[in-house]
Formats: C-alpha cells, structure tokens, sequence
C-alpha cells in the first residue's frame, strides 16, 4: 500500500524555475506516466521523488509522511536509470543483492531473493554474467529486477527503454506491463514517448515548461484534451490545428478553416456551444485528429470537395494530406482509398471528433457535439 | 582492423614496428648497462671498450651492503681463512681490504636508506592519492563555489620548479624540526603529489557516470558507502595510474631528499652517487645500489601494468 501526494511543489535550477506549482496524487499500485517533452520538468519531478533532488518548497508525501528531508536511502523507493546504471565491476547477480546487502538480510535470504526475483524475469541463465556481456533488453530487465528485490515502496523509472531500439522498446513495454500487473506496485514512469505512455499508464500526467497540463486516463487525454498542447502532443500523426471561424448558413453552422473556399458544415448546436463558452468568434481554433477527417470518393450532402496533395501509405492505413485553403489537413484512410495525389476527394469533418480551443490561451472549450 | 592489408600498409607496419624497436632499444641500453656493471668484477666495469661477456659475480652487492675501508696491506693468510666466503671473493678480486678496520663486518647504510626511500615513498603516495582522490570526488560531484578559482589554485602549486623553493623550506623544516625525519619528507612528497593527484583524479572520476552513485543511494546506501563500493572499484585504474606517477614523483627525488635529510631518514637517491666519494670510484657498487633501486618502481609498474594501459587511454575510448 503505496500513494505518493505532491502538493505545491516548486523547485528553481538558478533563476529558471522548472517545477511550478506541481499538485499530483499517486494512488496505491497505479502506474502514472509523466509525459512530456526534454526540460519540462518531468525528470526532475521524478528525482526529487527519489530524494536525488531538492525541492524550494512544496510537500513530497509517502503514505501520508512529508519525505522531503528524509535522504534518498531511507526512502524505500526503488528506480530504474535510462542508462541502466548496471555496477560494471559487479556480477548480474551482485548487482540485483546490492540492495538487499544495504539491509541486514541474512545471505540465504539474499540468495532467495536473488533467484526469485531472476526466474520472474527471465535471467537466471545471466547471473553469472558482468553487464558488459548483456545484451540492451538484458541490462534493462537485470536493472528493473535490482529495482523490484528489495519490494520497495514505489517504482521510479526514468525512461528505463529510450536507449533501446524500437523492435525491444516494444517487447519491453510488455514485459513491464506484465510485470507491474503481476508485482503490483505504486510506479512513476517518466517518458518523452507518447505511445510508450498511452499503452502503460492507469494515468497520464502532462507537463510542459514545469507545468502540469492534464492529468487523465490515456483515452481522456487523447479523445479530450485540456489544451492545444495536449492535443497536439499525444496521438500519432499530430491533431489537425486550423484557425477557423464559424458562421450559420441555410439550419446549420459552417466552420471555415482560415484561405477556405468553403466551411466545414457542423450541426446548429455548435453556435449554442460557442456562446454557452464565451468563445470570440475569429480567436477560435479548429482540432481534428486524422482520424475524423472523413473521405469520400464521390459527392455526398455535407461533404467538402478537396484536393488530395500527398499520400503516406503506411501498410495499415494511409494518411492524406488535403489542402483546404492555405491548410494541409491530414486525413486517415484505409489504404489505396485515395489512389494518387491530384486527385479530387470529398471530406468533412466529424462533428463529435471535433475540438475547440481558444487561440489565445490554447485551453479547450470543452465542446461536445 | 582491416582484415586485409595493402601493400603500403605492410609496409608502413615493418616500418613502424623497426622504430619502435629503436626507440625500446635505445631505453633499454642505460638499463643495461646499469644491470650489466652492477654484476661485474671492478677491473671490468671500465674497460674501453666495455666488456660485454664476462662471469657475472655478486661481489658488487657484497661491498653494497657492508662498510669497508682501504688498508695499507694485503690482509694475513689467518685473517683470509677466517673471512666468510663472500669477503673472499671480494678479496679475489683484487680489493686489498675484507673488513671494516680489524673489527667485525659492518652493515653499510645502503639498506636503511632503501628503507627509508620505501616508507616515504609508500606513504607519501597513499596520502596524496586517498586526499587526491577524497577532493576530486568532492569537485566533481558538489556544486562547489569558486570550483575552478580552487582547481586553479591547486595546479599553481605546480608552476614553480619546487627547488627554487628549496631554502625557505629548509629554514622552515629547521624551525619545525622536521629536517631529516621521515614526516617531514612525507609530507613534502605529498604535497608535491598532491595538485597533481587531484586534477588526475578529477578526470578519472569525472567520467565515472553520476546515476552509479544514485543508484546506490535509492538502493539504501549512504554517499560514503556508495563511494566505497561504486566509486573506488569504479575508479580503480584511475587510482591506480596516479599512485603509479605519484610513486615514481616520490622514490626518484633527489634535490630535497639531499637538502633536508642527512642520516635518519636520508633516501637512497643522495645516499649512492654519495659513494662515489673518497678514493677511485668503485661504479659496479654505485650500479648495483642503482639497480636493486630500479626493482621496486619495475615491479609496481608490472603490477599494475594493465590498469596503466587503461589509465593511459581512459576517456579515449567510449565504452
């Protein structure tokens, strides 16, 4: 039983403050992903879990405890490095009863644990090994065994497989998915990786220049991002961002994305929506995945005509690019659906995959159609 | 390296390696010499032109390790017979003398000051590379202020030749009392190692990468165990490349060992071409105090001969 509460936490490096205001509650065996790209506070979030770094202020608690003065030795909290940071001069299997050694465990219990934790994790036949014999995958998973032996608190892992080529990245994540669901334990996992995040977390906590974005489910941050940032930084390809402004013609509401001949046609409800939202016609933004960009071959009722202007076939599907106005909008299609550029398609776009943001702060309006 | 080689390259090889077996050969010669003059008889030690074959013998060591003086004559057949073999063969030799006046065979000085040279040397270098290697951990791994102004200040003790430093020192080890105490030669070498100790030790420890010690310390360990047992072993061809240099520093100094000790605690360097001295110089004793002095730096440098090939490439190499 492990939550982790952070409450107000600021931490300056110099005069640039990286951390501000954090406010974040672990609950007991969730798996919390911090997201976000290089310098946005993420990592440094993570140290100062660990007790590796200091905070100005704010309150780091560990099951209810302020730990923010406690060292990082007698936290109990356990972390996976990105560089592995594997002892060189030590065994596989030294390095895994390094922690144990910390505490006054008897040598066969060390040893038990050692084997134990080396058969959940496949490297029984490595304990004899230095880590410079190991292969990427191999160093990973011996330093999440050091990590998980001693059944510390909380997990802290720093982007434990970025140093990894993506065929292991990818057998990696489900060997850590795995683990988490069999070990059980509070972690934090700190990635620049969206999909890494979106196919780990419980949760996923967003961060960009020390501030917390959005915290959510992957499914809530992507199908309803907070802000533009957000929005634009989980999914892959990236959201359609457009300028757009709104106009009511012949029952229902038009949006016309900034260069556009014509407007997107959206139900009536949207201009309801907009003013219930305050919105300022002219500082509105227009979000759509690929995915809600809908295609069609021939003319249809609400259907836009458009120019398809490059095709990226990606074995599963194809994305589009479609030039609407001075826009390149990106559309998602089963693949050879658009059979060449140049060619004249139909879209719209789905009024209940559609975002709105306000263009001068980036928050979402929280538009549902 | 390419398996296959060109014509040029093998022969550049051929050349490459016909230097290097110069430049060794031209290292080795002193050494043979040394070696070859300390196993003499003394009328051949200076021949012109030198003798390269001759039947080594070990009175050189013989006269090294006891104290003599010249007689007027040819000792007696009785004093002959009850001289130990060794003296004999110092006697065969040539040499008109087999004992210190008509007394017992005296020691010389020769082993005390090898002794001497040893607990010095030793201990000077475990000092200056433990608080080397203590304060370059401490610079590379704390923010600490003034850090470059303070490493700056540390190399500047090297920017003098320590000579010119020499008569001050010596008022000043008068006053203290230090002259001509093991203490005070220690600490001399130390310090001289020091600077040097600790911006080798800086390197070394520099390229030792932090998340180790964090993991040691998320592991349950405090900083000075995690020093211990992650920084050490991590830095031990680092360690063990400066207490090479350091030791070195250390046993071959002569200019201080000569000022500031006289008899206690006098090192080997100033104690053998002191031999030379009176009389017609005997150069197979001086060549063979020389070279059971080379032994000890030989066979630390053999030791630990892997750690210095390291020691040597270190940062050179991305591991």
């Amino acid at each position: 039983m492990t939550q982790i509460e952070l409450r107000g936490i600021q931490k300056y490096f110099g005069a640039v403050q990286v951390i501000k205001d954090l406010n974040l509650a672990i609950l007991d065996n969730e798996f919390i992903v911090l997201l976000g790209q290089s310098g946005c506070g993420k990592t440094t979030t993570l140290r100062a879990v660990a007790g590796l770094e200091t905070i100005d202020e704010g309150d780091i608690l560990i099951d209810g405890q302020p730990v923010q003065h406690i060292k990082a030795s007698d936290r109990d909290i356990a972390m996976v490095f990105q560089s592995f940071s594997l002892y060189p001069h030590m065994t596989v299997y030294e390095n895994i009863a390094f922690p144990l050694r910390a505490t006054r465990m008897s040598r066969n219990d060390v040893d038990t644990s050692v084997r134990e934790i080396a058969d959940v994790l496949r490297i029984t036949g490595l304990l004899g090994r230095k880590p410079s014999a190991l292969s990427g995958g191999d160093m990973q998973r011996v330093a999440i065994g050091r990590a998980l032996v001693r059944r510390p608190k909380a997990m802290l892992m720093d982007e434990p497989i970025g140093a990894l080529d993506a065929k292991l990245r990818e057998e990696m994540r489900a060997e850590i998915k795995r683990l988490h669901i069999k070990q059980g334990s509070t972690t934090i996992y700190v990635t620049h990786d969206q999909v890494e995040a979106m196919s780990l977390a419980d949760r996923i906590v967003i961060m960009h220049e020390g501030i917390l974005q959005q915290i959510g489910s992957p499914q809530e941050v992507y199908a309803r991002p907070a802000n533009m940032f957000v929005a634009q930084f989980v999914g892959s390809p990236v959201m359609n961002m457009a300028q757009a402004t709104v106009s009511e013609t012949g029952g229902h509401a038009s949006v016309q994305v900034s260069g556009g001949a014509r407007g997107f046609e959206f139900p009536a409800a949207l201009a309801n929506c907009l003013s219930d939202a305050k919105a300022e016609n002219g500082k509105l933004t227009l979000g759509v995945r690929p995915e809600g960009v809908l295609i069609s071959r021939e003319a249809r009722e609400g259907f836009m005509p458009v120019v398809a202007h490059i095709i990226e076939p990606l074995g599963s599907h194809d994305i589009v690019d479609l030039k609407v106005g001075d826009q390149m909008i990106r559309a998602r299609t089963k693949s050879g659906f658009v059979p060449g550029p140049g060619e004249a398609v139909w879209a719209r776009i789905d009024p209940a995959q559609a975002h709105f943001f306000n263009t001068a702060t980036g928050s979402s309006l929280g538009i549902r159609l | 390296m390419a398996a296959v080689q060109t014509r040029s390259e093998r022969a550049l090889n051929r050349v490459a390696i016909v230097a290097v077996l110069v430049i060794t050969l031209i290292f080795l010669a002193p050494i043979y010499w040394i070696t070859s003059t300390a196993f003499k008889p003394r009328n051949l030690a200076t021949t012109i032109p030198p003798t390269v074959l001759f039947e080594p013998e070990i009175s050189p060591f013989v006269k090294l390790f006891t104290k003599r003086s010249q007689l007027r004559e040819a000792p007696s057949p009785e004093e002959y017979a009850a001289a130990p073999w060794w003296e004999r063969m110092v006697f065969d030799g040539g040499e008109k003398i087999v004992r210190s006046g008509r007394g017992e065979i005296q020691p010389s000085g020769y082993p005390n000051r090898f002794m001497n040279s040893l607990i010095v040397a030793i201990t000077s270098t475990v000092l200056a590379v433990g608080m080397g290697t203590f304060t370059a951990y401490g610079f590379s791994r704390f923010s600490v202020k003034g850090e470059a102004d303070l490493l700056f200040f540390i190399l500047s003790t090297r920017m003098l030749p320590p000579v010119v430093v020499a008569i001050p020192m010596f008022l000043m080890y008068r006053a203290v009392g230090l002259n001509d105490t093991h203490w005070g030669l220690i600490i001399l070498y130390t310090a001289f190692n020091l600077s040097f100790s600790v911006w080798l030790m800086k390197g070394f420890i520099d390229e030792i990468p932090k998340e180790y010690e964090e993991a040691a310390l998320v592991d349950g360990y405090t900083r000075m165990q995690a020093f211990f047992k992650i920084v050490i072993p991590e830095a031990a061809t680092g360690i063990a490349a400066t207490a090479v240099f350091c030791f070195i520093t250390a046993w071959n100094e002569y200019a201080f060992a000569l000022i500031m000790t006289n008899r206690r605690a006098q090192t080997a360097p100033p104690f053998i071409p002191s031999q030379v001295g009176s009389g017609l110089p005997d150069w197979t004793v001086i060549a063979a105090g020389t070279f059971l002095f080379l032994l000890p730096v030989a066979i630390f440098t053999f030791l630990l001969r892997n750690h210095l090939l390291r020691g040597m490439s270190f940062g050179a190499i991305r591991k």
